[in-house]
């Protein structure tokens, strides 16, 4: 079985740190890593749609100078002839020499790293985990604030099935000095065996509210989150919580001047555009802090150096 | 059947009372054709009350099963009419195909030939989380 990341935990903070710096000699340097992948093959498997995150893994992949063999959506692949997920991954990994695949069932990615004999790399497996995200995420944060530990991080929206708050808490925990303020209506509160697993039990500080006004100066990092009309069985529970937290440039005169808003996007009307002009604004930054951090973990997982770590 | 003679078979003893109905139904004693006696709220000493099963068959039981429903039980091996062994049970690390996920988004809600796994993730609340998508197992 090939090394494939699933999830955070399965990197050591380590390989997170080296992960960070590969990505920042990647942004520093790209013309070194342009052939770093050279023929290589990486399989996107997306039986779920999604755009920024496929095409963020293929650009990746392009610019260490690889190539992408793709599958999108169920109906276009042999899932939709009923084959697993399994077989699946052991026939792709006869074409490809690395996996990027999102599934909408939870699990599938653990699923198809332990039949691939390539590395695998979850690209989000329904509400469960999306650990590249995270990656971004955490260059973000580091490069926006020069560091990752001794923050207070304000978590707003939908904290309960957005799985991109849960791998933060997550990622974030093992760094020292945080503070968590936790911002969501009743219904879409962190999880308590989250808060339990994150929070509890390595006796970090964290409130709950749901007032963003009321915290939101207070705030080093504001992370955004949508209400995922897919995460839900009642369409009328979703229409209800959908506009719980609007950000707005009015809401914003009430934060610090180096706040950093973050969103992992797509948005849908939780951050007005009006904000996309502000400094604090990094949502889009985050975007591409994404891809450095697919090309870093391609490297990382297929073994292979580029540019000054060469 | 003589319940307090066995020659060859397996004495699940020290159960919790109320729990030998769930370890009969979940170790499959069901349907063996060898006489079973499921002896409930027996008092105990130790316990206070207490359930009982015995087997009178030289049967192998699940341990993981034993130990995920009570890690306090014992299971005395009869062999010949004599107490061979005495096996203590401890809570297994993981349980392969015992608990189902009810997670209607995991894997395994649609791919029905993988096995349902899942692994103790904190001893003292005796939780354990579906290994394919981590939700927690309800009580069985």
């Amino acid at each position: 079985m090939a090394r494939s990341v699933i999830d955070i935990p399965d990197l050591t903070m380590e390989e997170l740190d080296r992960l960070m710096d590969t990505a920042e000699d990647i942004i520093a340097h790209p013309d070194d890593y342009a052939d770093a992948c050279r023929r290589k093959k990486l399989a996107t498997l997306f039986f779920e749609p999604s755009t920024r995150t496929r095409l963020s893994f293929e650009a990746a992949m392009y610019e260490l100078g690889g190539n992408v063999l793709s599958v999108t959506g169920a109906n276009s692949s042999s899932a939709a002839k009923g084959e697993s997920v399994a077989d699946t991954a052991k026939t792709v990994s006869c074409y490809a020499d690395i996996i990027a695949m999102r599934h909408p069932k939870e699990g599938a990615a653990s699923v198809a790293a332990r039949n691939a004999s390539v590395p695998v790399i979850n690209a989000g497996d329904g509400g469960h985990c999306h650990p590249t995200q995270t990656l971004a995420d955490l260059l973000t944060i580091r490069r926006e604030k020069g560091r990752l530990g001794n923050l207070t991080v304000g978590l707003c929206g939908d904290l309960k099935f957005g799985r991109t708050v849960h791998s933060l808490l997550n990622a974030l925990s093992r760094y020292d000095g945080l503070k968590f303020v936790l911002i969501s209506p009743e219904e879409l509160k962190v999880p308590s065996y989250v808060k339990s697993d994150a929070l509890k039990k390595k006796g970090i500080p964290y409130t709950q509210t749901e007032d963003l006004e009321q915290v939101i100066g207070d705030l080093d990092i504001l992370y955004m989150t949508r209400v995922q009309r897919e995460r839900f069985f009642n369409e009328e529970d979703y229409l209800r919580l959908r506009d719980s937290y609007i950000l707005t440039p009015e809401k914003m005169k009430k934060a610090r001047a180096d706040l950093s808003v973050m969103h992992p996007l797509p948005r849908v009307n939780e951050i007005s555009v009006a904000v996309d002009n502000d400094p604090r604004a990094c949502y889009f930054k985050q975007v591409l802090n994404g891809k450095y951090m697919r090309m870093a973990l391609i490297l990382m997982l297929l073994g292979l150096k580029g540019g000054t770590q060469a | 059947m003589n319940v307090d003679s066995i020659r060859d078979g397996i004495v699940i003893d020290h159960i919790a009372a109320g729990c030998g109905m769930k370890l009969y139904r979940l170790l499959g004693l069901e349907n063996l054709e060898a006489p079973v006696a499921m002896i409930t709220n027996v008092v105990s000493g130790k316990m206070g009350r207490k359930d009982i099963i015995k087997v009178d068959a030289a049967i192998d039981v699940d341990l993981d099963i034993i130990g995920y429903v009570d890690p306090g039980a014992t299971v005395n091996i009869i062999r010949d009419g004599e107490l061979k062994e005495k096996k203590r049970i401890e809570m297994p690390e993981k349980l392969v195909n015992v608990l189902f996920c009810k997670n209607p988004r995991c894997i395994t809600s649609c791919e029905q030939e993988l096995d349902q796994i899942f692994c103790l993730t904190d001893r003292t609340k005796k939780e354990y989380r579906c290994a394919w998508c981590e939700t927690k197992a309800s009580n069985i």
